[in-house]
């Protein structure tokens, strides 16, 4: 079951209501996406692509309230749990299905190397 | 319109005298006028020394949360455009039914056709010993008002006697004002006509944890003096309570001595028809002076409804006034209060018994009890969350049958009718024409989409036409989604809440902030009711300065209240990487800085290096990773963060001045390095640029800057409140001075003012427009306020002025900076 699961590191690397990025690279190490991995206020965990619907916002560096992270660049707001686009704007952005074991968190492997179809979190 | 000229063409008008120059009086002229322009000549006696002002608002006046001039209903201006004589501080003494005349205490006779006696009511004051001793006050007029704050300004103890709503809201004035408040209250419960037990127990609690005392169930005895002053209050059961003010908020009656002796039909107050008219058809009367089907009404809302009454009548189009249901909110900020109707559980006439419909949250302080009789609402009592308040006072004066609502009645609107009201704006569209929106002012939804429709577009513009939500503002919500309703998407913003999470705006969550001592942003939240467990991208950052700028010695800056450039230190672009500016002082620069900036350019490679309006150089396409080291090469060239990215001081720009220019008169460069190195790192609540020309030929574009220095031979001219973006402004000049210390000082004092009254993201152009530059004038000539404030500004930059590069530049906070991981596919796995 494991071996399905990407160990990205501990828990605790990312304080609350805060976001950490992680870089996807392919085989000549040229970045081919970046993943947003947050930590609400609550304490919940959710992954999802760093590109806001929009104009491609670092949703990372958002500000998070609730389970919504509102985008640096012109104020869009995403559903962490969705990556649905709130309010009247409209636009979708990947999840990354994740999970939380032993205070290490682990996302799934195929949604990370693969293009980032959806997928139901975990 | 202005008939100050008098005389319409053709015909001499009706003459119309108006005793009384309260909320009544004055509304019943606005009504006429409003149906009938030149019907009438209109000669108003007020004994009042002053304008028509909204006298339900003295409450906040009391507390501080509002000034006279915000409470004035209508300005002397309104009386001359309207052609209205005022005749103010002369009281009417005697009225001459048989010659159709009054005369005041001056003298003064004025012939009427038509009378109308709107005089109100008085305080009631206790017969006990005592009560004529200096420092025994009501609570009616502003003369009491400043009474209280002449009493508060001494500090020391107020007792307050009665517990109902004048009572309360005088305590809560007082008590903010600093005295040791108690409150002594007959009845067992705070309220007793408005409240039932539990909403008056907690609120007992409430106003108690706010550091009242309140005693129930006790009598008073005896007010005690000595040399004819209050010392305190003697209650029957022998406790004494010490007292430097005492206010007896009783209750009121009706004033009717000047109708009783012209011989109209009086009982408890003067009696009057369904058109408003005393036993005398010359003579009308309306507010709290008349008794109308057995009836004296203390409110406010039934006296619109006499007043539209009135006015139909005497413009011939008769409608009759059947009486009003009413409704309470109880004006002490951050308690949410409503009742309505009855709610003593008694059967109704005809035997019906009374069903209770309850809901309590104990952790959340709420309590909710609507009382249902025969399948309609006849009361509610709302504590806490008062939210559906006009809903439930819809219902009960309409009648309407609940039976099947009845289930989901409790929990409001938007859920009574299956969820699909969850939606503010749909719970508003639903309301009934004739709902009432604005309670202080009896203006219904009808009114207020009327208004919206005739070119009322904004908050602002509702409020000065139909004077919805101009007064307590509890209802502002309903007119901006009223507005939003009616308009679509095209709400023109005004002044409103903070954000969506709150009811309360800008002003009182600063206020409240500094009255409750509130020092972190989850306590804010928890203290002012937010909606929202965390708030939003709006209220966090707000939130964020406002506590900043309130205790810049203790508060810690909250990071993931920050908008990414101020957490980052760096401006995002498009791409989401960053540029980077360091300061420099006064637009100087120096070899070792350009070397500096050249060599980060080459190293981090990056692609544009441009020279920004501030005159400094920015540096584009860094990315957030390489910002510490970055920083680091900055710092090490001894340069330190420009703030490019804050709402805070920019940059201050300067023009050469007379070191070199032969045209200039002071060294504009030199004062405005000074300027800068006094101001650099302060938070503000935007965007804040100086300038410092050194002649008035202004090269360093000092009249479109926040602050703006223009340098002549006599001194220096300080301009405010310019602006060089979407719409361009011009500074307005503040004030002129001698030295480069003064202007120093000027300078502080202004960033200081509106840091401490400005909204979050208001900059200085719109702040000066909104509050004036007469305030702005006034509060800075205040004495010994250029020295307080600047003296306070010194002190906040003590703890601001701290390069926040250098410590990202040290290792603090990396991980704002660095990925968590990285994933290489090839290998399936992470590298930290």
């Amino acid at each position: 079951m494991i071996g399905d699961w990407l160990d990205i590191g501990s828990a605790q690397q990312i304080e609350a209501g805060t976001a950490r990025t992680l870089p996807v690279e392919d085989a000549s190490g040229a970045k081919v996406r970046e993943i947003a991995v947050f930590r609400t206020m609550r304490g919940e965990f959710f992954a999802i692509e760093n590109t806001c619907p929009h104009r491609q916002g670092p949703l990372s560096q958002g500000i998070v309230h609730g389970d919504v992270v509102t985008c640096p660049l012109h104020n869009w707001n995403i559903s962490l749990r969705t990556g649905m686009a709130l309010g009247g704007d409209e636009g979708c952005v990947p999840t990354i299905p994740l999970r939380v074991d032993a205070g290490r968190l682990y996302l799934l492997r195929s949604a990370v190397i693969g293009s980032g179809n959806q997928a139901e979190a975990a | 319109m202005n008939f100050a000229n008098g005389g319409l063409p053709g015909g001499k008008r009706e003459k119309l005298v108006v005793i009384g120059n309260g909320m009544a009086g004055c509304r019943a002229v606005e009504e006429i006028l409003a149906r009938d322009p030149g019907r009438f000549e209109v000669t108003i006696f007020g004994a009042e020394p002053r304008v028509n002002y909204n006298r339900i608002m003295l409450s906040p006046v009391l507390a501080g949360e509002k000034t006279f001039d915000e409470i004035v209903i209508n300005t002397s201006e309104w009386y001359a455009d309207n052609g209205i004589t005022l005749v103010s501080g002369d009281r009417v003494d005697h009225i001459d039914r048989a010659n159709q005349t009054v005369v005041a205490a001056s003298g003064r006779t004025e012939p009427y056709d038509k009378l109308l006696i709107a005089t109100g009511s008085e305080p009631f004051i206790i017969p006990v010993p005592g009560k004529d001793l200096e420092g025994v006050v009501t609570f009616r007029d502003l003369d009491d008002v400043d009474r209280m704050l002449a009493a508060a300004d001494k500090g020391g103890n107020a007792v307050v006697i009665g517990g109902g709503l004048l009572g309360l809201e005088a305590a809560h004035g007082l008590s903010l004002r600093g005295m040791k408040v108690t409150v002594i209250h007959l009845m067992p419960t705070l309220m007793e006509r408005q409240l039932d037990e539990a909403a008056g127990y907690l609120l007992k609690t409430e106003l108690e944890s706010r550091g009242q005392t309140i005693l129930t169930g006790a009598n008073t005895k005896e007010v005690l003096g000595k040399q004819g002053k209050v010392t305190g209050v003697l209650l029957e059961d022998g406790t004494e309570i010490p007292a430097d003010i005492v206010v007896m908020a009783v209750g009121i009656r009706p004033s009717t001595g000047l109708a009783k002796a012209a011989g109209l039909d009086v009982e408890r107050g003067i009696l009057v028809d369904d058109h408003m008219v005393t036993s005398d058809p010359a003579i009308l009367s309306v507010g709290e002076c008349v008794q109308h089907r057995g009836l004296c009404y203390g409110l406010v809302a039934p006296l619109w409804e006499m007043c539209r009454a009135l006015a139909d009548h005497v413009t011939d189009r008769p409608t009759g006034y059947a009486g009003s249901v009413t409704s309470t909110k109880l004006k002490v900020s951050g308690i949410d209060l409503f009742s309505a109707g009855d709610f003593s559980g008694a059967p109704g006439p005809d035997g019906e018994p009374c069903e209770d419909i309850v809901m309590r949250d104990a952790s959340r302080g709420i309590y909710k009890r609507v009382i249902v009789q025969g399948n309609k609402v006849v009361g509610a009592v709302l504590y806490g969350d008062t939210a559906d308040g006009s809903w439930y006072f819809d219902l009960l004066k309409k009648g309407e049958d609940v039976s099947d609502i009845r289930e989901a009645l409790i929990f409001g609107q938007a859920f009574a009718s299956g969820g699909a009201l969850a939606d503010p704006n749909a719970a508003v569209a639903a309301l009934s024409d004739d709902a009432e929106i604005c309670g202080c002012n009896g203006v219904s939804k009808g009114q207020v989409v009327s208004c919206i429709n005739d070119g009322s577009h904004s908050l602002d513009a509702v409020r000065s036409t139909c004077k919805a939500s101009a007064s307590c503002g509890s209802c502002t919500g309903l007119v901006e989604s009223l507005l939003s309703l009616t308009l679509g998407g095209e709400v023109e913003s005004g002044p409103k809440t903070l954000c969506k999470c709150t009811s309360f705006t800008h002003d009182d969550v600063r206020a409240l902030i500094l009255e409750k001592e509130l020092k972190l942003i989850p306590q804010v939240m928890q203290e002012l009711h937010w909606s929202t467990p965390d708030g939003c991208a709006s209220c966090r950052p707000a939130l964020n300065y406002y506590l900043l700028c309130a205790w810049p010695d203790e508060y810690e800056d909250d990071q993931k209240s920050r908008f990414v450039n101020e957490r980052m230190h760096a401006n995002i672009q498009k791409d989401g990487t960053y540029s980077v500016v360091p300061r420099m002082w006064g637009g100087l620069t120096n070899p070792r800085e350009l070397r500096a900036i050249a060599d980060v350019v080459e190293k981090y490679d990056a692609p544009m290096v441009k020279v920004t309006g501030g005159q400094r150089l920015d540096i584009f396409g860094i990315k957030k990773e390489d910002l510490p080291a970055v920083w680091a090469d900055l710092n090490a060239a001894g340069m330190v963060s420009g703030h490019a990215y804050g709402k805070s001081l920019r940059t201050v720009k300067t023009c050469v001045g007379s070191e070199w220019c032969r045209f200039g008169t002071q060294d504009s460069t030199g004062l405005g390095v000074q300027i800068e190195r006094m101001t650099w790192g302060s938070w503000m609540p935007h965007k804040f640029k100086i300038a410092v020309s050194g002649c008035p030929r202004n090269c360093a574009e000092a009249t479109i800057k926040d602050f703006g220095v223009v340098c002549v031979d006599s001194g220096y001219e300080l301009h405010i409140a310019g602006n060089g973006g979407i719409k361009v402004r011009a500074t307005d000049l503040l004030c002129k001075v001698e030295t480069e210390q003064e202007a120093l000082d000027v300078c502080a004092a202004f960033i200081q003012l509106y840091r401490e009254e400005a909204h979050y993201l208001e900059r200085t152009a719109p702040w000066v427009e909104r509050v004036g530059l007469q305030y702005v004038k006034d509060r800075l000539a205040e004495d010994g306020a250029i020295a307080t404030y600047a003296a306070a500004f010194r002190y906040s930059q003590q703890f601001m002025q701290d390069d926040p590069w250098a410590r990202r530049a040290e290792g603090e906070r990396s991980d704002l900076h660095q990925h968590i991981a990285t994933v290489r596919p090839m290998e399936m796995e992470t590298v930290s």
